[in-house]
């Protein structure tokens, strides 16, 4: 089983993240960059396909030089080699871009499954899988919290608003993931030390095959066009329970249309 | 804060051993230690597979299980457990630089074959006996012998303060011979061998501290590490369990010193936070100061050690100064925290306590300070 795991670095959540006043796009270098969480579930979903099936999990990273650390650990955390998708001519692809990028990257990796988180921390546009999935012209299963193979059929739990749907598809697929599908694993300190004698191919435009005129900030199909920081959340209401405090829960739920 | 960013100096291998460890520490461990701390238990033998499953039992050694990493990251790792308790530091130390690190230093490829593995998996325990109850600081001088009977060993006497001494799978001793100081492997349940818990102890609550009787202990000749001789044999992995004290103090430090920034910044008394207060300020300042000369001077050891070039007076510096900030540094954010900073419900207090421990064990301030002078003045003054 070819499996590849699409991994962004996004900037930490609990590192102040700003947007840079010149071009609007985010300031990469300010914060540490981590693992979009949710693509840490993915990981760990993949090395569980590969533990019962067998195969091989490869990382894909389209990201600047500093995301090779993200690459590293989830090498380390048991993943078999990576691609890194990085070229100053990817900076500021939007949604549309990205997707055709790594489509192209694609192409040199092939795939049984390609699984990716259902949303990024940073841009949060959650819409790669679709993109992608039309892109490749494979199924796509969205917000997976259960994942099952089964000789070339993929059954899949989906998470929805009203419950779960049962969903199956034929491989090849892209798959995406939600965060109650597992529990990440640690890398453990032999993963950490294996990790630095993987293979990481680092990929620029002309080697993945991808047409500079289709991806950057310049030829993006989207623009940020202004940004403003979020307005200072307001001082809750505190009420004080005199013993009317259950009705004053209520209360307050109605008047919110909670209840 | 952190001003000097040190971490900035490390790999990314040793940075996403911190990350990891720092991680596994908040999620699995920080939320019960207060609880364990109160109780005077810890959970040893649950906790040991995780902490061979994430590699940290002897994690600087190489081969038989173990993964080798760098002394930095080994320190690293030392740090982000004490930031949580020295006890869960002491634990990982005592298994993985004292009784994995005697067998993987000194031992037979039988033993390290038959322990090493399982040791590294947290499969099984080790403890490291040799302070005992009447000799501490002069182990040289131990009571503890073993004498041959035909080719076996029989051991008499009593090591005491042992770490992980009762939940341990094999107690490396080390005890007089005719031939001069030498290690055993005493695998638990080994007849006329017990193991009994002290109790009562006010510092270092979340560990386990223990006496081991050793009362005409049979073992076979294939017991004894036979690639040491002398007091150097215990002494070696001491220097190797220091090292991971002058990072461990580090962490206690700098739990204490976050404890106190918090506290500063919200804590409003006269109107303002104490935080504003020049008094307040200036202790917080202090602390900075000393973290960061601390955690500079682990650093600096830590690629010393994996040079190969460090030495043991730089050690005992380490140990020395590190305890020492550590030390200050608690008392410090006590102070910042009021009545408050006695309580359980912050982690200050209870490092306090442990870093008197700390301060005592793997040779006491003293001892580093007579190593240090003799290496000054080049007069011992030990005797
Ligand atoms: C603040 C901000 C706002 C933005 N707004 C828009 C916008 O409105 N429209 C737009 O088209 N673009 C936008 N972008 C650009 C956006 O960063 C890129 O398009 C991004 O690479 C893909 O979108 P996403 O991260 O939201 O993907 P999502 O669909 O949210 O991410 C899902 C998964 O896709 C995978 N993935 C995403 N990016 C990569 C990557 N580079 N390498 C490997 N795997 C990856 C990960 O597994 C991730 O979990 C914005 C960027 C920022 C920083
Ligand atoms: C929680 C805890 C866990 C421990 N775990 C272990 C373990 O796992 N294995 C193990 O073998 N030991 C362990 N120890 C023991 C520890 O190493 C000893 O306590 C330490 O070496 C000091 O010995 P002592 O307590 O007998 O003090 P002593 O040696 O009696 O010293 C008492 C005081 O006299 C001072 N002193 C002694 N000699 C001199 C001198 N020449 N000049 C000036 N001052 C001097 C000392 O510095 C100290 O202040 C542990 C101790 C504690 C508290």
């Amino acid at each position: 089983m070819n499996i590849v795991v699409l991994v962004k670095q996004v900037p930490d959540t609990e590192s102040p993240r700003k947007l840079k006043s010149d071009d609007s796009t985010l300031d990469r270098a300010a914060a540490d960059g981590v693992i979009n969480e949710l693509d840490e579930y993915a990981i760990e979903e993949a090395l569980k396909i590969k533990e019962a099936h067998g195969g091989e999990v490869t990382v894909l990273t389209m990201g600047p030089a500093k995301a090779t650390d993200s690459i590293r650990k989830a090498l380390a955390m048991g993943a078999d080699k990576a691609v890194h998708l990085v070229d100053d001519g990817l900076a500021g692809s939007d949604a549309l871009q990205t997707s055709y990028a790594i489509q192209q990257a694609l192409g040199r990796t092939g795939f049984d499954i390609v699984i990716l988180g259902s949303e990024s921390t940073d841009a949060r546009t959650g819409v790669l899988a679709a993109m992608l999935s039309e892109r490749l012209g494979v199924p796509q299963i969205t917000l997976a919290n259960k994942v099952e193979i089964d000789g070339s059929a993929i059954k899949a739990q989906r998470v929805t608003d009203y419950g779960y749907d049962r969903v199956e598809a034929t491989l090849p697929a892209v798959v995406s993931v939600v965060e109650k599908i597992n529990e990440p694993r640690y890398p453990s300190f032999k993963g950490i030390m294996a990790a630095k004698k993987k293979p990481v191919e680092t990929l620029g435009l002309g080697d993945a095959g991808i047409d500079a005129a289709q991806v950057g900030l310049a030829n993006a199909a989207t623009e940020v066009v202004d940004f403003a920081d979020a307005p200072a959340r307001a001082q809750g209401q505190i009420v004080t329970d005199e013993g009317d405090g259950g009705a004053k829960i209520a209360e307050f739920l109605a008047s919110k249309k909670f209840v | 804060m952190d001003v000097l960013r040190v971490d900035d100096r490390l790999t990314d291998e040793e940075r996403l051993v911190r990350d990891t460890v720092r991680g596994f520490v908040a999620e699995r461990i920080a939320p019960h230690l207060a609880g364990w701390f109160e109780d005077g238990t810890f959970p040893a033998r649950e906790l040991a597979p995780e902490l061979g499953e994430l590699g940290l039992l002897g994690m600087h050694l190489r081969g038989h299980g173990c993964a080798g990493t760098s002394a930095v990251a080994y320190g690293v790792a030392c740090r982000e457990l004490e930031a949580a308790d020295s006890g869960l530091r002491s634990f990982v130390s005592v298994q993985g630089s004292l009784a994995m690190a005697a067998i993987h230093k000194y031992g037979s490829e039988e033993q390290k074959r038959e322990w090493l593995p399982r040791m590294a998996a947290g499969e099984a325990i080790g403890c490291f006996g040799l302070t005992e109850p009447d000799r501490g600081s002069d182990p040289g001088d131990m009571r503890t012998h073993a004498r041959r009977d035909g080719t076996d060993w029989v051991l008499n006497g009593a090591k005491m303060w042992i770490t992980n001494g009762s939940v341990a799978d094999v107690a490396v001793v080390w005890a007089r011979t005719d031939d001069g100081i030498r290690g055993f492997l005493v695998p638990a349940g080994t007849p006329g061998f017990t193991a009994s818990d002290i109790h009562r102890k006010l510092s270092l609550r979340a560990s386990v501290t223990s006496e081991l009787v050793l009362d005409d202990v049979r073992l076979p000749a294939d017991a004894m590490l036979p690639d040491v001789k002398g007091l150097k044999g215990p002494l070696g992995c001491l220097s190797e369990a220091r090292y991971g004290i002058l990072w461990g103090a580090v962490g206690a430090g700098r739990s204490c010193y976050e404890a106190a920034v918090d506290y500063a910044r919200t804590r409003e008394q006269f109107g303002k936070p104490i935080g504003a207060f020049q008094l307040t300020q200036e202790k917080l300042a202090w602390m900075e100061v000393a973290l960061g000369q601390a955690g500079l001077t682990a650093l600096h050891i830590g690629r010393l050690k994996d040079e190969g070039t460090v030495t043991p007076q730089q050690v005992s510096f380490g140990k020395l100064a590190n305890v020492r900030a550590a030390i200050d540094v608690a008392r410090q954010a006590r102070t910042i925290l009021g009545a408050n900073g006695i309580t359980l419900e912050y982690p200050v207090i209870r490092h306090m306590n442990n870093l008197e421990s700390v301060l005592t064990y793997e040779g006491t301030q003293e001892v580093h300070l007579l190593t240090l002078g003799k290496a000054i003045t080049g007069l011992d003054a030990f005797r």
